[in-house]
């Protein structure tokens, strides 16, 4: 097979954008059937508690409710480890789900819930990693003592205690990063609908396969009976990976009523029971030598799991502190404690964002104590090896390029002078790691050149928005040389068969696009096979270039159309599949970036004033669009650095602020001018495409860059995340710098 | 026009929306946003927290942006709903269509409608509009994918250019 080099860097328009930009986009909480019933689920009002009794009488008097379940219709089957039933009597967390109804309206199926007389004795809750670690906590599982979810975690390399004994400076703390919601817009939900024993569902979600697979295994039935339908996606961080429990919910109200059933959950659901970045608390140790090399790094990670265990959430909280940089001794211990609060799920990044707050700011201590430039420090630290792995990263200077692109956007190290002299300005940057690539294969992709000459690609993947249609299109129609609106691209839908890995992990281009890329290099084999036969030519003298088949001199040039137009329908097509490959390399992603800052004495007010990211993703294949999940994860970043956080009552467990007034996500007035410094860096070792992909990188170092901007800015430092103004308020009083 | 009887409790209404009339026979309670949705067919607005947080249902009563899910559909009649389906016919919905798809100015989309409505409404106003009254327009509109900065630089491309005609047109 040919070798193609990989897709030039382009700036295609997004795929789907006309229908998003006209609101003709169907997304799962759009699809209405002829019919539909309106389902709503019973959530607990308390963080821990027991029903005694669920009395639906009223419920089912209720003009336009049709049917109630409630835990004595207990489907039979268990979540989250087999220890949970679907509608439960054992309550561990405000939004914890007890009863479901449908009705004929949204407005019936609201009165419907208000009707519920549900008896329940309360008991005192577990809040927090503190309450959950305490001697004498209640126990959020009987059989799990000490509220611990597994044993704990521990990794170790070298010999830490020889490691800090041979540093010359150490730098010690203990971080906070804070429970985070998602809260993509479009809530999580389904519509149900069963078309005799075919199951239908249209789902939010971010993996189609899984909810497919999950679903059937659960109702017992055969996987060519589940049919998973998603168009368009509102957004999903993570939090849509798993079949959650209102897919199920819906599915069984839908054949109980043999009416299509839509369960959408309301904003107050979703923030209560739709998953959540864990909180954590990271005591750590750094050691290094006075001319800044690091001889040890020792972390103690406890983690606030939540009620239930999810896939994905939290596993690798101490993943960079074993991979960022070039250090023997490390020793990292991992704690997940239960507690009374909702569930935790995988969010953009799960646990390398929480460990690269607290990391990458004890770096920046450890900077300021040594009186090294923070980027002399990582230089003079700098890891062209895995050492977790103990391989070689596959793009070993990728890391370098990218601190010297984000050093040269940012014009490191000039700052701005402040306005007035109650105000301070600083910078502040930060590095990261991510283990990106190939993950999760097979991945398997139909390419077609119609008989009018047009070209259909066909995978079972979805796209939540970083535009999954849009670059595989472009790496087909490179692959074919035609204009890349000549491809459509048709995913979305389990009945193609095309398994796809979940959209997560950052891996959805550099999984699939390779298998879309040798689907159509085989398409474009046979065509160019077609043509020699029709133009009697000798088929190496043959090339499809731009739409056409051009020939030697004594061969016309012929378009795709008319080629295709004389194979038989159908004929031109190829499947392929990636699999997974053993890995000699360990493939990694990388991203540096910096801030600047000005920080209000009187009032702690801060003001962003401008950040670079400069990510590795391999090679870049769309540049607009890159330059999308690069702002767009930046700003999802900067909520987390500034005010992004889940407010729970210690004493009875309520969530304070499960909505979008008072759970502050970023507005367009709080996002200064964000830089993306492209290091476009093909990683071929990975796929001949280069690509590693995008999606999670830009949120990692935006927090620690804030942060040590603000650091730079007033000269004390916060440990905890949110950068609050309250918090800050205190720390300048206490420094004698505030008011 | 198709006569409707009323069900007990229920009220028979049109709404205005794009230059067409639907009939309606609704509960009182029924909002804006769930009339434009379930009763007219028209879910390019969206339903994203039901409180006026986010803007995702942003449409325009009478010109001015409205969060259809504060503002009950019975208030709406005799009155001129624009939604975001009325882009079509090359009007500010339509320009601003335009620019963002240029701009990116959107990833997953769910948010795309009511930034879209809400710029409408100024750009309706005011032609070219400060970057300050751009970044106010648009500042109760969430999006959680981020692409504020993409959405802030299409409505100032759109500026640039209403600024230009307007300035062709003193000459
Ligand atoms: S749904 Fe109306 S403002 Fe959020
Ligand atoms: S584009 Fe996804 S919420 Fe704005």
């Amino acid at each position: 097979m040919t070798d193609t080099p990989p897709c030039p860097v382009m700036s295609v328009p997004r795929r789907e954008a006309h229908q998003k930009v006209t609101g003709r986009a169907h997304y799962s909480s759009d699809i209405l059937l002829p019919g539909q019933l309106y389902a709503g689920i019973l959530r607990s009002p308390h963080a821990r508690a027991r029903v005694r009794q669920v009395d639906d009488c009223a419920v089912r008097k209720v003009a336009g409710v049709r049917d109630v379940i409630t835990p004595g219709d207990d489907p039979g089957f268990y979540w989250y480890g087999e220890q949970v039933p679907t509608l439960g009597e054992e309550l561990r967390f405000v939004g914890d789900e007890i009863a479901a109804l449908t009705a004929d309206s949204e407005e019936a199926a609201t009165d419907g819930l208000r009707a519920f007389a549900v008896d329940y004795e309360v008991l005192e809750p577990v809040v927090g990693l503190d309450d959950a670690a305490r001697d004498g906590a209640p126990l959020v599982y009987p059989d799990k003592p000490g509220n611990l979810a597994a044993k704990p975690r521990i990794y170790s390399r070298g010999d830490i205690k020889a490691g800090f004994a041979a540093a010359e400076v150490v730098v010690a703390g203990t971080w906070t990063t804070q429970t985070a919601l998602h809260n993509a817009l479009e809530p999580h939900g389904c519509n149900a609908w069963w078309d005799g024993e075919l199951l239908n569902l249209w789902v939010s979600t971010q993996s189609i396969f899984t909810v497919r697979d999950n679903v059937a295994s659960k109702l017992g039935l055969p996987l060519n009976r589940v049919r998973v339908h998603a168009q368009h996606i509102g957004g999903g961080f993570g939090a849509k990976q798993v079949d959650w429990k209102p897919t199920v919910i819906a599915a069984i109200l839908a054949r109980r009523s043999n009416r299509p059933v839509k369960l959408m959950l309301d904003r107050e659901a979703e923030n209560l029971a739709a998953g959540n970045r864990n909180a954590t608390r990271q005591q750590l140790r750094l050691g290094a030598t006075r001319d800044g090399r690091l001889c040890a790094i020792a972390a103690t990670i406890d983690i606030d799991g939540g009620a239930y265990t999810l896939g994905g959430e939290n596993s690798m909280v101490a993943g960079c502190y074993q991979q960022l940089y070039d250090c023997d001794n490390v020793y990292t211990e991992q704690r997940q404690y239960y507690s009374n609060t909702g569930p935790a799920v995988a969010f953009r990044a799960p646990g390398y964002v929480e460990g690269t707050a607290a990391l990458e700011q004890a770096m920046d201590d450890l900077a300021r104590e040594l009186e090294l430039d923070p980027f002399a420090l990582r230089e003079r630290n700098y890891s062209s090896r895995d050492q977790m792995r103990d391989k070689v990263y596959s793009s070993p200077e990728a890391l370098r390029r990218c601190y010297s692109a984000a050093r040269q956007d940012f014009d490191w190290p000039v700052r701005s002078q402040p306005a007035t002299p109650r105000k301070c300005r600083g910078i502040g940057m930060a590095a990261s790691v991510w283990p990106a690539g190939s993950r999760n294969p097979p991945a398997y992709a139909t390419v077609i050149v119609q008989t009018d000459g047009s070209v259909s690609v066909l995978s079972g993947t979805q796209d939540i928005g970083t535009g999954t249609r849009t670059v595989l299109a472009q790496v087909a129609a490179q692959a074919l040389d035609l204009p890349v609106d000549q491809v459509e691209v048709v995913i979305g839908d389990t009945a193609t068969e095309l398994y796809a890995p979940p959209s997560a992990g950052s891996a959805t281009l550099a999984t699939l696009g390779p298998a879309v890329h040798a689907a159509a290099l085989e398409v474009r084999q046979q065509v160019l096979t077609l043509a020699a036969q029709e133009l009697k030519a000798e088929l190496q003298l043959l090339r499809l270039e731009n739409g056409t088949v051009a020939g030697t001199a004594e061969s016309p040039a012929v378009p795709l159309r008319e080629l295709a137009g004389a194979a038989p329908p159908g004929s031109l097509r190829a499947n392929s599949a990636i699999q997974s490959k053993p890995g000699a390399v360990a493939t990694c992603t990388f991203a540096v970036q910096c801030a600047e800052v000005e920080v209000d004495l009187d009032t702690a007010e801060i003001t962003l004033l401008r950040l670079t990211c400069a990510p590795d993703c391999g090679a870049v294949v769309n540049r607009l669009l890159a330059d999308s999940q690069v702002i767009g994860g930046v700003t999802q970043g900067l909520g987390f650095a500034l005010t992004e956080a889940r407010l729970v009552d210690d004493a009875t467990g309520l969530v304070l602020n499960a909505n979008l007034e008072d759970y502050l996500v970023p507005t367009a007035a709080d996002v200064p001018p964000i830089n993306h410094a492209v290091v476009n860096l093909p990683d071929v070792s990975e796929n001949p495409l280069g690509i590693k992909g995008l999606g999670e990188p830009p949120m990692i170092a935006t927090a620690p860059a804030i942060a040590n901007a603000v650091r730079d800015a007033l000269g004390v430092r916060l440990r905890d995340l949110p950068l609050t103004r309250r918090r800050l308020l205190e720390a300048l009083k206490q420094s004698g710098t505030g008011r | 026009m198709e006569i409707i009887e009323a069900q007990s409790g229920y009220t028979s209404f049109t709404l205005q929306v794009n230059g067409q009339r639907y009939a309606l026979n609704v509960e009182p309670r029924r909002t804006l946003l769930d009339a434009l949705r379930i009763d007219c067919g028209l879910t390019g607005a969206k339903k994203v927290c039901e409180m006026g947080n986010c803007g995702a249902c942003t449409v325009l009563l009478d010109g001015a942006a409205v969060y259809s899910c504060l503002v009950l559909a019975v208030e709406c009649e005799q009155r001129q709903l624009t939604t975001i389906e009325s882009g079509a016919t090359g009007n500010t919905v339509g320009a601003l269509q335009r620019v963002f798809i240029e701009h990116d100015a959107l990833q997953c989309g769910y948010c795309t409608p009511g930034q879209i409505m809400s710029l409408a409404a100024l750009f309706d106003r005011d032609p070219s509009p400060s970057e300050a009254s751009i970044t106010e327009a648009v500042a109760g509109n969430l999006c959680r994918c981020g692409a504020y900065r993409h959405i802030l630089q299409a409505a100032q491309s759109l500026a640039a250019a209403g600024a230009n005609a307007a300035g062709s047109e003193d000459d």
